[in-house]
């Protein structure tokens, strides 16, 4: 038996699925956006015109202005759980508890997730609108009804969702930081927020760029929670790429367009990987 | 000196007063940090228990009580009811053995390839590792629509095994990155000395690396079953026969078929949740981990 048989027996496997599940497919996307193509039934060639219409959809902008107005949000609520984070890395006695305990949404499937907030939001049994009732508002908004609020509503529970994996990740990222740095800096007498932001945010940099293109290029991606909660509307204030992509194929069987949907959600996501890797490129070493 | 500049600080991160006597100050910014925290955390685990008090409550007793009153006279009914009267148990059992059966395959397929690429010298190693990274980056939806003119066309739409085949090879790539920091700090030595004796490289990788790789494969494991037993769009997509249906795909659509029966929706929604919970219960250290391990290598 050869080496050369044994790395075949060994990566082709998995390589297969790759290639025939996932690099194929992304290729064929780009093909079938070529096609006028209901799904069943025979394809018709039709050059560019799914793509020229593609760029002068408003449906398509709109929701990949969502997608992008969740990412920005995302990006920002990272600034959240990490002052969180600092506060649960200083010497705090439970801290382990607490982690635990803000990690147990993001365990929970889209769907349930998807399930329970709609609940809270229900307008007139809800949770939200009860407290609020308590507090005496009177007209409580209807949440995920209302085109104003819809993609604003949706956004609580992504942020409850993901909340203790980053708290997960910049925790132990902070933990990471040498403790001969921080007594140092203490003796020298830097004070316990001038060590939290000169010395420990600088030192954990790169783990925050990693989460920063996480959070970006995962929200561009966001299907599951909006599809279940809202279904993109209420007329389409909530749609996302991937929300629009899907209702093209599988609710409206124009499989030919939503292909070219899905190809252009592939080169925004893959174009924004790229650019965030860019901007945040650094030298400094990641330091675990 | 570094305490005096700390107390007057609301919004900061103590690391002061160890050793000595604490002042009064300082126990009192403590006790606020403590404060956040804590609110933080009700903000977190509330919901769920309000969910576990709506699936005991009759529907009058949700609209007409506090949002944060105990079940009165509690409906176990509602648990009763979902169970039998839906498909919970079959959607149940297809959750379980499609997520074991996708663990499995992704573990043991990606072993293989890590052993190849961190244990051999081949040309094409880069390569191959390049595009399990690229993998990771391509967005499912993309593939949406050719998997399923695929599985389709070799007629296994509506067929359990286009969602093991996708969530086996969509996980591929994530379970590769952890496994792969294990196994390059992992010391050769020994593997080394099994060749010197005339082990077969089969021998070594089943008898030797994956016993070695136990900690890791556990760590792995986890978070794809996580993942697997989440699983929305694969479901969604490729699955129309209830017979089929996993727990996720089920409950959504046996929740719509309620409406407005509170209860019933709270106890459908419990019952999912439950076995993630009970896990977390057990192995959340393990999860801790590889949550962590499967991120930062970004």
């Amino acid at each position: 038996m050869s080496n050369k048989y044994i790395i075949t027996l060994y990566t082709l496997p998995a390589l297969l699925l790759l290639l025939v599940l996932i690099y194929v497919p992304i290729a064929l996307s780009g093909y079938y956006g070529l096609m006028d193509w209901t799904g069943i039934g025979q394809m018709q060639f039709i050059g560019l015109e799914n793509y020229a219409n593609l760029m002068k959809d408003e449906k398509f902008w709109a929701s990949a202005g969502h997608s992008f107005l969740l990412g920005i949000f995302s990006v920002l609520s990272l600034l959240l759980y990490l002052a969180v984070s600092l506060v649960l890395v200083s010497k705090i006695k439970g801290s382990d508890f607490f982690r635990k305990i803000y990690l147990i949404p993001m365990l929970l499937s889209s769907v349930a997730i998807a399930q329970l907030w709609l609940k809270i939001f229900d307008p007139s049994n809800g949770m939200l609108n009860k407290l609020l009732e308590m507090f005496g508002v009177e007209n409580t908004p209807v949440w995920l009804a209302d085109p104003n609020t819809a993609l604003y509503a949706i956004f609580v529970p992504i942020v409850w969702q993901y909340a203790g994996f980053y708290i997960l990740i910049y925790y132990a990222a902070l933990k990471n930081v040498p403790e001969e740095i921080i007594e140092a800096a203490r003796i020298d007498g830097a004070t316990p927020l001038q060590i939290a932001l000169k010395i420990k945010l600088p030192m954990i940099s790169a783990v925050f760029k990693v989460t920063i293109m996480l959070s970006l290029v995962g929200s561009l991606k966001y299907f599951d929670l909006i599809y279940v909660m809202t279904g993109g509307g209420p007329n389409g204030a909530s749609e996302v790429m991937a929300s629009y992509m899907y209702k093209e194929a599988f609710e409206l069987n124009n499989f030919g367009y939503a292909s070219a949907v899905g190809f252009g959600l592939l080169v925004i996501c893959l174009g924004m990987t790229w650019l965030t890797s860019r901007l945040t490129k650094s030298n400094d070493d990641v330091q675990y | 000196m570094s305490e005096l500049a700390t107390d007057r600080r609301t919004t900061p991160n103590l690391s002061a007063g160890e050793g000595s006597k604490k002042s009064y100050w300082s126990k009192l910014g403590y006790g606020f940090l403590y404060l956040i925290l804590s609110a933080f955390a009700v903000i977190q685990i509330y919901p769920l228990i309000w969910l576990v008090f709506f699936s005991l409550k009759s529907n009058q007793e949700v609209f007409g009580m506090s949002p944060f009153s105990l079940p009165q006279d509690p409906q176990w009914g509602n648990y009763v009811k979902v169970w039998t009267q839906g498909n919970i148990g079959v959607y149940f059992f297809n959750s379980v053995w499609m997520t074991v059966l996708s663990v499995f395959l992704t573990v043991i397929l990606a072993s293989f390839v890590t052993f190849a690429i961190t244990r051999m010298h081949w040309k094409l190693s880069g390569l191959v590792l390049g595009l399990f990274m690229v993998g990771y980056m391509i967005p499912l939806h993309s593939t949406l629509i050719p998997l399923f003119n695929f599985y389709n066309t070799i007629g296994l739409i509506d067929n359990p095994l286009s969602i093991i085949l996708s969530q086996t090879t969509f996980n591929l790539p994530l379970t590769i990155m952890i496994l792969l920091g294990f196994y390059k700090a992992f010391p050769r030595e020994i593997e080394e000395a099994a060749v010197m004796d005339g082990c077969s490289v089969h021998r070594i990788f089943f008898q030797i690396t994956l016993p070695m790789t136990i900690p890791v494969l556990s760590t792995t494991a986890i978070i794809n079953m996580i993942y697997n037993w989440n699983e929305f769009v694969f479901v969604n997509t490729f699955i129309s026969s209830d017979q089929w249906k996993t727990l996720t795909i089920g409950i959504n659509n046996f929740v719509g078929q309620y409406l407005t029966d509170w209860g019933a929706i709270g106890a459908t929604l419990v019952i999912s949740i439950v076995p993630i919970l009970l896990t977390f219960l057990f192995l959340s250290n393990k999860i801790v981990e590889g949550m962590a391990a499967g991120s930062v290598k970004g």
